[in-house]
């Protein structure tokens, strides 16, 4: 996993609440066995005019001009700005994969959902979640000022418009060192191996049946 | 000592390690795997030359890709096929308590079949890498999808790291009225707390309706959790739960067996226990419900209308209600009974086991398909599930009604296989999401139960079922 600690980038606005996991990127895509090689599927019913399926080439396809990210003031946007409750629904992780192999590296938004939330920092994505009155005026912003981008600073917890506002921004502090450092979540977990080993085999002991 | 909830003491047992800020190692007793969110899981073991920790704790089966007729012509679609091969073969290199492949008579939907085996137990900490797997809570185990970073990280250490959730009681008191069932019983909760509304929460179902539901119905329930936005719903044990495990092929026998049950009784929450937050619904006041839009929480009853967005007053909101609107091709205030249906879908990890197949039968039972239906379609859940309709002869009555009746598996829930809906085609179905394109690019989903889903088979369009009895 890549070091996540001050980043800054053009922002586009998705204006849509809860955006599920379905329409970040279509069941169809998930037949693959491959961690990557998911961002040109991102958002993938909504950014074609034609439908998707595995194995096409996405330089081809007809874009659907009415979508943001197909609108060139938003091309090459690292970050996204979203409605609340964002990535509900299922547990795939090709969802944060698509986000980030896109080129997101921030989603900003007033609410996640709990999956999607772990999902997406376990590979590095960072979303920021912000009072929605914020979220609001950012959106507000970001339609009426072309080219505009926010700073993300990680160690500070802050993000900062372009007007010079910074706003703070809450994040597990475990979360936050793993993303800093680019930490391997198992490596770290088994330094605990011993720990493990003795609980499992007191649980063992108490409860013989979920092991038999 | 202080009086504890049941998710409390799910969380205390199976506590590793904690660090200051609460950051925590939980063991977890049961991984659930499957073809599709498990290859990249075990591809990261490989890369890092990791193995298993405790092999005995998977059980898998291949679900979601797998066709549900012609089954002697295999796996058509050669993505999908290659899915199911690439379990196939992690399943040979790294082993697993059991596995179902395809074509097994076992063979199910991963969330069936882990409670049928009796592979989900009282007490259990139990995950997959599906955010379904909540349906387990309902054997007072602490059960939740993962993604699958988490798959690999459970194979590599049997723990999970998380921090613990807030606590959620939801309280159904009363008699459901009849043709309710407990898909009604989630629908109107998610109506009520809303699709966001057990973010961040554990939620556990409790009160009299709960306790009067067969393990069917609390399946279907916990099921639903994640659909309000909660990771993992749970309800307590009592003789139900046990009778329901008891004689399954992995529950524990002869002295083990009372041993667990004597450790099983404790698993409720003691009276007086404290949660976060507590919502309660009345039984006699939940009617059959339909979903009307594009998220699980757009939802009313048989016997309303379709909403009106310039009644929301929030723009956000308003907004949201008019492209779902749009996305169903439905005007407001159009009563829910005058939606005609293309296709009905009966199956999913929600309503697919043999409960929900005895009561759509009932309803369908010496009656026809409607000439506007052009697929209605009955998937059990597993190939057991598949065994016993047989037997029971729910089949015949499926088939002289003019239904499909297909092989097992996740088929039309979300449509990885053949079973797919045609762009603008509506459907009435028994699953969890009616998302934009879940059931197929451009498919229109309404969710019910299979009552509800029989009934609107045979008329055409929605009915209540409670004016067929
Ligand atoms: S039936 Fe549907 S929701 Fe359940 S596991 Fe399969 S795809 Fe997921």
């Amino acid at each position: 996993m890549e070091k996540f600690i001050r980043k800054e980038g053009l922002v586009a606005p998705l204006d849509r609440a809860n955006v599920d996991t379905d329409a970040i990127i279509p069941k169809q895509f998930l037949k693959s066995i491959e961690r990557t090689g998911f961002g040109p599927n991102l958002f993938d019913e909504w950014r074609y005019l034609d439908h998707g399926e595995p194995g096409m080439d996405c330089a081809k396809r007809p874009l659907n001009p009415d979508f943001v990210l197909n609108q060139d003031r938003f091309r090459g946007a690292t970050v996204l700005l979203a409605r609340e409750n964002f990535g509900c629904g299922s547990s795939r992780e090709h969802a944060p994969w698509a986000l980030l192999q896109y080129g997101f590296q921030t989603v900003i938004a007033p609410g996640f959902a709990d999956i999607f939330y772990n999902n997406s920092l376990k590979n590095g994505l960072l979303l920021i979640k912000l009072d929605p009155k914020i979220v609001e005026r950012i959106f507000r912003e970001v339609q009426t000022a072309p080219g505009y981008r926010v700073a993300v600073d990680l160690e500070a917890q802050t993000i900062t418009t372009p007007g010079g506002e910074s706003f703070a921004f809450e994040i597990d502090p475990f979360r936050k060192h793993c993303l800093l450092n680019g930490l391997d979540e198992i490596g770290l977990t088994l330094e605990h191996a011993d720990k493990i080993a003795a609980f499992e085999a007191q649980h063992r002991g108490r409860q013989p049946w979920l092991f038999s | 000592m202080t009086a504890q909830t049941l998710y409390d003491k799910l969380w205390q047992s199976h506590l590793v390690h904690e660090e200051r800020d609460g950051t925590a190692l939980v063991y977890i007793d049961r991984h659930l795997v499957h073809e599709v969110t498990s290859p990249q899981a075990y591809a990261g073991l490989r890369l890092a030359g990791r193995k298993p920790w405790r092999v005995d704790s998977v059980v898998a089966t291949a679900d979601h890709n797998t066709p549900t007729k012609d089954w002697d012509k295999g796996i058509k679609d050669p993505i999908s096929r290659l899915q199911v091969e690439t379990l196939d073969a992690n399943m040979k290199a790294f082993g697993a308590k059991v596995y179902f492949p395809f074509l097994d008579k076992r063979q199910g939907i991963v969330h069936v079949i882990g409670p049928e085996q009796g592979a989900t137990l009282p007490g259990m900490t139990v995950v997959c890498g599906d955010s379904h797997t909540s349906t387990h809570g309902a054997f007072a185990a602490l059960a939740f999808g993962i993604g699958t970073s988490e798959v690999e990280h459970v194979l590599a250490t049997q723990c999970m790291v998380m921090k613990k959730s807030k606590a959620m009681q939801v309280i159904v008191e009363g008699r459901l009225g009849t043709g309710i069932t407990a898909k009604d019983v989630a629908l109107a909760i998610i109506g009520k707390i809303g699709s966001a509304g057990g973010t961040g929460y554990a939620i556990e179902f409790a009160g009299s309706t709960i306790r009067g539901l067969s393990m069917e119905g609390r399946m279907t329930l916990c099921n639903m959790a994640i659909e309000a936005g909660a990771r993992t719903g749970m309800v307590a044990a009592d003789d139900t739960t046990f009778e329901y495990v008891r004689g399954r092929p992995f529950a524990p026998t002869g002295a083990l067996w009372d041993k667990a049950v004597a450790h099983w009784r404790t698993l409720k929450s003691d009276d007086g226990a404290k949660f976060d937050t507590v919502v309660s619904l009345r039984a006699d006041e939940i009617k059959p419900q339909v979903t009307w839009g594009t998220n699980p929480q757009m939802v009313t009853t048989v016997d309303g209308k379709v909403p009106d967005p310039a009644q929301a007053r929030d723009p956000v909101q308003r907004e949201w209600m008019e492209r779902a609107l749009k996305y169903m091709d439905l005007k407001p205030n159009t009563p829910i009974t005058e939606i005609r249906l293309d296709k009905i879908f009966i199956g999913s990890c929600t309503n697919s086991r043999i409960e929900d197949l005895r009561l759509a039968a009932e309803v369908v039972k010496g009656k026809h398909v409607a000439a506007n239906v052009k697929l209605a379609m009955v998937v059990p859940g597993s190939g057991l599930v598949k065994t016993q309709a047989e037997k029971e002869g729910l089949d015949q009555i499926f088939t002289a009604a003019g239904f499909e009746w297909r092989e097992p598996g996740c088929s039309m829930c979300l449509g990885m296989n053949e079973d797919q809906l045609s762009p603008g085609e509506r459907c009435a179905s028994t699953s969890n999401r009616n998302f934009e394109g879940r059931q197929g690019a451009g498919g229109r989903t309404h969710l019910v139960s299979p009552a509800m889903a029989a009934a609107a088979a045979i008329a055409g369009h929605f009915v209540d079922v409670r004016e067929l009895a």
